[in-house]
């Protein structure tokens, strides 16, 4: 096969481990850093073989020229990056910015929410909004208070931070929509709130705010291939429209996504991913078996 | 050569097309192998010799970019193959791709005189048989290249790129084509799948624009990575042409429309042709279907049912509001379809796709459909019949019903898009921005790769008008001019050219 990043790749610069599930990596692609603006993601492919994964850009730094990519290892291609990306290895393909990036201006008082993986992508947002000018309060969520990340970067950039817990471990107890709950009991003239993390926490951002009228904007991250509005893979149903998440969003107005559907379309590929994630973590472990001296080792990939 | 003095007339020529070999379709729908084999030399000769070589031909009109037909044939006949390719390399970069996948039977072969009599002379096969030979042999025609110091950027490594890069670098200018994907080719190398176009071809070809020096640079989404504005402006590009495809397909708007068993043929075949799905060793995942209906008829539906076909599909039905002669597809791949086992359902149109519980797909349910009166098209509209609504069994719908523009660089750039949203130009495929040219899908919706390529040599003519660059399609040939073209023993091709002695 035609290959013509073989030499090249992007050069992933540090990696740094949240948790047991998630790691951060950052990449150094100074075009890509220029460029990115709050709100938009990369399409990445870790090796040759690999599929085309979508991420939301977490943060970028125009002076060093990098991008940072916040992941949850969760399937097969995401546990492999976990397993192999190291700093000063490289990814075979980083594309972007996609989709449109966020509107920022115009907005006096935000509050962001990131629930889980969510966490990470909200922040640019947020100081996107503080230097638009506006008063930001941060809702961020984690499981427990070890699983806490950035709540320094948040408290530098945001007005109030709120973090919320689980088990009450850290900050309130309860998920997202506990935070986000006292943060509009707080503020009566909230302009907008911005939802970013699983499907299932956006919709309860979304009912949360619906009484009280306040717009909501959520990123949504369907399955996708091409990223550049191609394939229609990430079709999502806002209203009665079709949109592709890919090029007319990622974001929409959390009132009006049919979070229903999407949940449906996340789950396309459920048993195809299953199976890959057992046939690779099944290799994994014939891999890191100690091999008897006289069996020749199978060649692992860099 | 002698023997060519005596002219040929339709009585003289071979009746029969030479044959052609194919895999039988029973073996071929279990592999993605090439189905249509190539001529072999004493195939093409057959075919060479029923040319008529006509002195005022019809077929070289009847080419988006004018290949010289019956001079290419005239070279095949005297077993000048290298020569035939240099002749056709004069207007067409790629005639291993083009005499695989252009429609010849609208194009050059419509017209062909010998088709009023017998079967118009096969000038696809001939010229896929000149471009095989070509990547075989190793052949390019690369010529020397004087750098001019201009630096053109070309958005889309499709078709259309191809062909405007190719010739702006052969003008001398310093060419960068930008991808999106992580492999160049654009809709070569997504959506034609390997048993039409083989991805080494792919290859070939692309490689033969690096030897003219044309850069590639992929993982470069245009728009967003930086703007065509900006690509003008501090990227320092000289003039810029825009070929970034069509894309964005179109769905039903039908209930169901958004099922996990509903998907765009474009997302099939990415899945299938680019990211190697159909390899176990490839990670991207692959909808498979039992009974599979691809609704639509043209070149894209025929590639996606035979892709469903050879990717175990039980069966694969095709679903198409009109009737087989309102279907756009070449004729050669309705034929293979039909080969292949793929059952047509003409004037029926499915008006619902239907759940199976699970977010799935149980069935579709179709209406009968009927021609009415012709529409802007000049086809014949169809029309429901009244009470013709069926069920129709399938758990994969895939939809080939066209596409739309693709928005990113209307969405990043002040460029004049018409009501469409198709990039908008003048008659020298000049856009609204000054150096910026645009051709191919994006400019006139979905099309031919060859017309792609036409539009993007026809830009290319325009930009180098617009840089003052000398036109290059003006073929100087080589060779001893005949004494009546030399003028005081001077090349009459130098006219106007004053000698200078340098000191």
């Amino acid at each position: 096969m035609f290959d013509p990043m073989a030499s090249t790749g992007f050069e992933i610069v540090t990696r740094d481990d949240f948790s047991d599930l998630t790691f951060l990596l950052e990449i150094r692609h100074p075009m890509l850093a220029k460029a990115a603006k709050p709100g938009q993601f990369v399409i990445a492919m870790s090796h040759e073989r690999g599929e085309r994964i979508p991420l939301t850009i977490a943060d970028y730094d125009r002076t060093k020229g990098t991008i940072t990519l916040v992941i949850q290892a969760v399937g097969k291609t995401t546990k492999e990056m976990q397993r192999n990306c190291r700093a000063g290895t490289r990814l075979f393909a980083v594309t972007g910015p996609m989709g449109e990036p966020s509107r920022l201006s115009g907005r006096k008082k935000v509050i962001c929410v990131g629930g889980g993986l969510g966490v990470a992508p909200i922040y640019p947002q947020a100081r996107g909004f503080k230097e638009a000018g506006a008063h930001v309060i941060a809702v961020i969520g984690f499981r427990a208070k070890d699983l806490v990340f950035w709540h320094d970067k948040f408290a530098a950039c945001c007005d109030e931070v709120i973090v919320c817990t689980d088990d009450g471990s850290a900050g309130v107890k309860g998920n997202v929509t506990a935070g986000l709950g006292l943060a509009i009991g707080r503020h009566k003239d909230v302009d907008e709130v911005v939802a970013i993390g699983p499907p299932v926490m956006m919709k309860a951002c979304a009912e949360t705010t619906k009484p009280h009228g306040i717009k909501t904007t959520v990123s949504l991250n369907p399955i996708m291939v091409d990223g550049t509005g191609m394939c229609g893979g990430c079709r999502v149903k806002v209203g009665n429209e079709i949109k592709f998440a890919c090029v007319d969003g990622p974001d929409f107005d959390g009132h009006r996504v049919d979070f229903g559907d999407l949940m449906v379309r996340l789950k396309r590929f459920a048993a195809e991913e299953k199976a890959a994630l057992e046939r690779w973590s099944e290799s994994c472990r014939m891999a890191d078996r100690p091999q008897p001296p006289a069996a020749a080792s199978p060649p692992e990939r860099p | 050569m002698a023997d060519r003095k005596k002219k040929k007339t339709i009585r003289t020529i071979p009746r029969d097309r030479a044959p052609v070999r194919e895999q039988a379709p029973g073996e071929r729908v279990r592999n993605f192998a090439e189905v249509t084999h190539g001529f072999r030399v004493e195939d093409a000769l057959h075919e060479a010799d029923r040319c008529l070589l006509c002195p005022d031909p019809v077929c070289v009109p009847g080419c988006p970019v004018n290949i010289d037909i019956p001079r290419f044939i005239a070279k095949i006949s005297d077993k000048d193959y290298r020569g035939a390719y240099d002749v056709i390399t004069e207007t067409n970069l790629l005639p291993a791709v083009c005499g695989r996948v252009c429609p010849q039977e609208n194009q050059c072969e419509g017209p062909c005189v010998v088709g009023d009599s017998y079967a118009p002379v096969a000038i696809g096969r001939l010229e896929r048989f000149v471009g095989d030979m070509a990547i075989e042999k190793g052949w390019t025609s690369v010529p020397y290249v004087e750098p001019n110091g201009f630096k053109i950027g070309i958005v889309g490594s499709g078709p259309a790129g191809m062909a405007c890069a190719a010739d702006m670098a052969k003008a001398g200018c310093d060419v960068v084509v930008y991808e999106a994907f992580h492999v160049p080719g654009g809709v070569l190398r997504y959506g034609i799948p390997d048993f039409r176009l083989p991805n080494e071809v792919i290859d070939a070809e692309i490689d033969k624009l690096k030897m003219l020096g044309v850069r590639f640079e992929c993982n470069t989404l245009v728009g967003r990575l930086f703007t065509i504005e900006q690509m003008i402006g501090e990227l320092g590009f000289d003039a810029v042409f825009i070929g970034t495809g069509a894309g964005y397909p179109s769905f039903l708007g039908v209930p169901g429309d958004s099922l996990n068993g509903v998907l765009s043929a474009n997302e099939l075949l990415t899945r299938c042709n680019m990211m190697r799905a159909k390899d176990a060793s490839y990670d991207t995942p692959l909808p498979l279907g039992s009974r599979v209906a691809v609704i639509g008829a043209g070149n894209t539906a025929m590639d996606a049912m035979r892709v469903c076909r050879r990717l175990g599909a039980e069966q694969v039905h095709c679903v198409y509001r009109r009737t087989r002669n309102e279907a756009p597809a070449r004729a050669e791949e309705v034929h293979h379809a039909e080969e292949e086992g793929i059952e047509f359902h003409w004037l029926t149109a499915p008006v619902e796709i239907l759940d199976d519980g699970k977010g799935g797909v149980r069935g579709m349910r179709c209406v009968r459909m009927e021609l009415g009166e012709p529409d802007a098209s000049g086809r014949r509209r169809p029309v429901p019949v009244a009470g013709s609504e069926h069920e129709f069994a399938c758990d994969l719908v895939v939809v080939a019903i066209g596409t739309n523009a693709n928005p990113i660089i209307g969405q990043t750039s002040k460029i004049k898009l018409d009501r469409r949203g198709y990039i908008e130009v003048d008659d020298d495929m000049a856009t609204s921005l000054i150096g910026v040219y645009a051709g191919g899908d994006i400019v006139t919706g979905a099309a031919t790769v060859i017309e792609a390529m036409g539009a993007g040599r026809k830009a290319a003519h325009s930009m180098k008008a617009y840089l003052c660059l000398r036109d290059t399609d003006a073929v100087y040939r080589s060779g001893p001019p005949p004494a009546a073209a030399r003028l005081f023993g001077m090349d009459a091709a130098e006219r106007n050219f004053a000698r200078i002695r340098s000191a």
